[in-house]
């Protein structure tokens, strides 16, 4: 399984649009609005409520990763020949997986690195939400797993690269203030993990511990389930070959 | 001895019979080609022997392991060389070795000692350090050939191992193929006739999921009363529809 993790590793970190997107993109975002806030001050563009969100949307990309390397070894008969190797189903989950877990890691670990600069008190609290990004990015990576195991490469692109990041980003709460929009979309969008991975980065930020609840059992949820059904079409489409 | 043992093997997606009872044996050390048009029914042979897809009904032995109770047993005797490309890109040559190696569980020492070998054996040497996406269709081919042969395994199934190369790559790929003969089984699929004709010690002719005909080129000729290894395969194929 190592050797496996090790080639999906090699294969990310070659690839310069996981450096552009994974970690050059939620940068950006973080000067542009800093900058923004600097000349027209709005609470929610505060680095301590912007930082953990933007971390939580950069986390959108490691799907585009995770569903980008599966479906692409799924159009190019890699996985085939890897089928009739020792390599068992845990072996081919984890080995997509771990790897893009570290990625997560380094992103937010960057994201926070910069507000630190940018002004971002700093506390403990920081090392606590690098940690929670864990669970979240498990969340994101088994979204990429389930794309990347039933849509082929071109498809994974729209899907993950667009419709996905777009749809985390709008009901998240990172770029409006949700009850803004009406009761539906504020209902809808606390159906879905998407917001309660913001608030729980930013309650763990705060070092508000009672504040990380309901939201970290929704994330976990989200996670496990998302994870469970990744695993169930990844093995059928194994399957399937 | 037989390496090979297929028991009426048959192959059902809804409506359409890919493999129908097919049964054939297939010695040690042999080069045997599975031949016939787009179809026939020779990938679908060759994935249910290498266990990626499972029989509708019929059994096959590799070794005497059965691929419906021992695919475990299986896989440890065999290698694929799929149809399309199946390396990974963004490795390099050493590094996509490497990966094989690390996925068989070798180590350091027996690392190193396979990649020099394979690489010399496949003449590698000058792409070694070459991502593999770089590389042109023959030297990709003979990669993938490589990273088969990594596991040392009895049984090498080879699908369409020259399709799309050039002729200089084709018979590049044929001498590589060649050298193997003997030390271990090869089974290959294959559009081309003069491929079959030149590498096989036996050829299978499959149409509709059928077999046809299962022996040497010369007897097939000859059964055929031609000449020509084509033309021979032409009437076969024609003449069970007639």
């Amino acid at each position: 399984m190592l050797a496996f993790a090790r080639r999906n590793t090699r294969e990310l970190l070659r690839d310069p649009l996981t450096l552009a997107f994974g970690l050059g993109f939620p940068l950006v975002l973080i000067l542009l609005l800093s900058a923004i806030q600097a000349n027209i001050p709005v609470p929610l563009f505060e680095l301590q409520h912007l930082t953990p969100g933007i971390t939580v949307f950069g986390l959108a990309f490691m799907t585009l990763f995770s569903a980008t390397i599966i479906a692409r070894d799924r159009s190019s008969a890699l996985l085939q020949r890897l089928y009739t190797t020792p390599l068992k189903s845990v072996d081919f989950i984890l080995g997509y997986t771990l790897p893009i877990v570290p990625i997560a890691v380094a992103q937010s670990v960057i994201c926070y690195g910069v507000a630190v600069a940018l002004g971002l008190e700093v506390t403990v609290n920081i090392l606590y939400a690098v940690v929670f990004v864990i669970p979240v990015s498990v969340l994101y990576i088994g979204l990429g797993l389930l794309c990347g195991s039933v849509l082929n490469d071109k498809q994974v692109g729209g899907v993950c690269g667009a419709l996905l990041t777009n749809l985390s980003a709008w009901l998240s709460g990172v770029w409006f203030d949700l009850n803004l929009v009406g009761d539906v979309f504020r209902r809808i969008a606390y159906a879905l993990p998407f917001v309660h991975a913001v608030e729980m980065e930013r309650a763990v930020l705060l070092g508000d511990w009672a504040g990380i609840f309901p939201h970290l059992w929704w994330v976990l949820g989200y996670a496990v389930g998302t994870l469970a059904l990744a695993v169930l079409l990844f093995l059928r489409q194994m399957k399937r070959q | 001895m037989d390496a090979i043992v297929i028991d009426g093997l048959t192959k059902r997606y809804k409506d359409v019979v890919a493999v129908d009872g097919l049964s054939l044996a297939i010695r040690q050390g042999e080069l045997f080609s599975l031949l016939g048009v787009n179809g026939a029914g020779k990938t679908t042979t060759i994935k249910m022997l290498s266990g990626l897809t499972q029989p509708t009904s019929g059994n096959a032995f590799l070794h005497g392991k059965s691929i419906c109770d021992d695919l475990t047993g299986v896989k440890s005797l065999i290698a694929v060389s799929p149809q399309e490309t199946a390396v990974a890109p963004g490795l390099s040559v050493r590094e996509n070795l490497e990966l094989m190696c690390g996925i068989h569980g070798f180590s350091k020492e027996k690392r190193s000692e396979k990649i020099s070998q394979l690489t010399e054996l496949l003449g590698l040497e000058p792409v070694i350090n070459k991502r593999a996406k770089k590389l042109s269709g023959g030297w990709q081919r003979r990669l993938s050939i490589a990273m088969a042969l990594i596991s040392e395994p009895k049984i090498l199934f080879m699908d369409e191992p020259t399709l799309g190369l050039d002729v200089l790559a084709r018979s590049d790929l044929w001498d590589i193929i060649r050298s193997l003969k003997g030390t271990v089984t090869m089974v290959l699929t294959t559009h081309y006739m003069e491929e079959a004709e030149a590498l096989s010690d036996r050829i299978a002719i499959m149409k509709d999921g059928k077999l046809l005909i299962c022996d040497t080129a010369e007897k097939i000729k000859e059964m055929a009363g031609t000449d020509q290894f084509e033309q021979a395969f032409i009437r076969i194929v024609k003449g069970v529809g007639k």
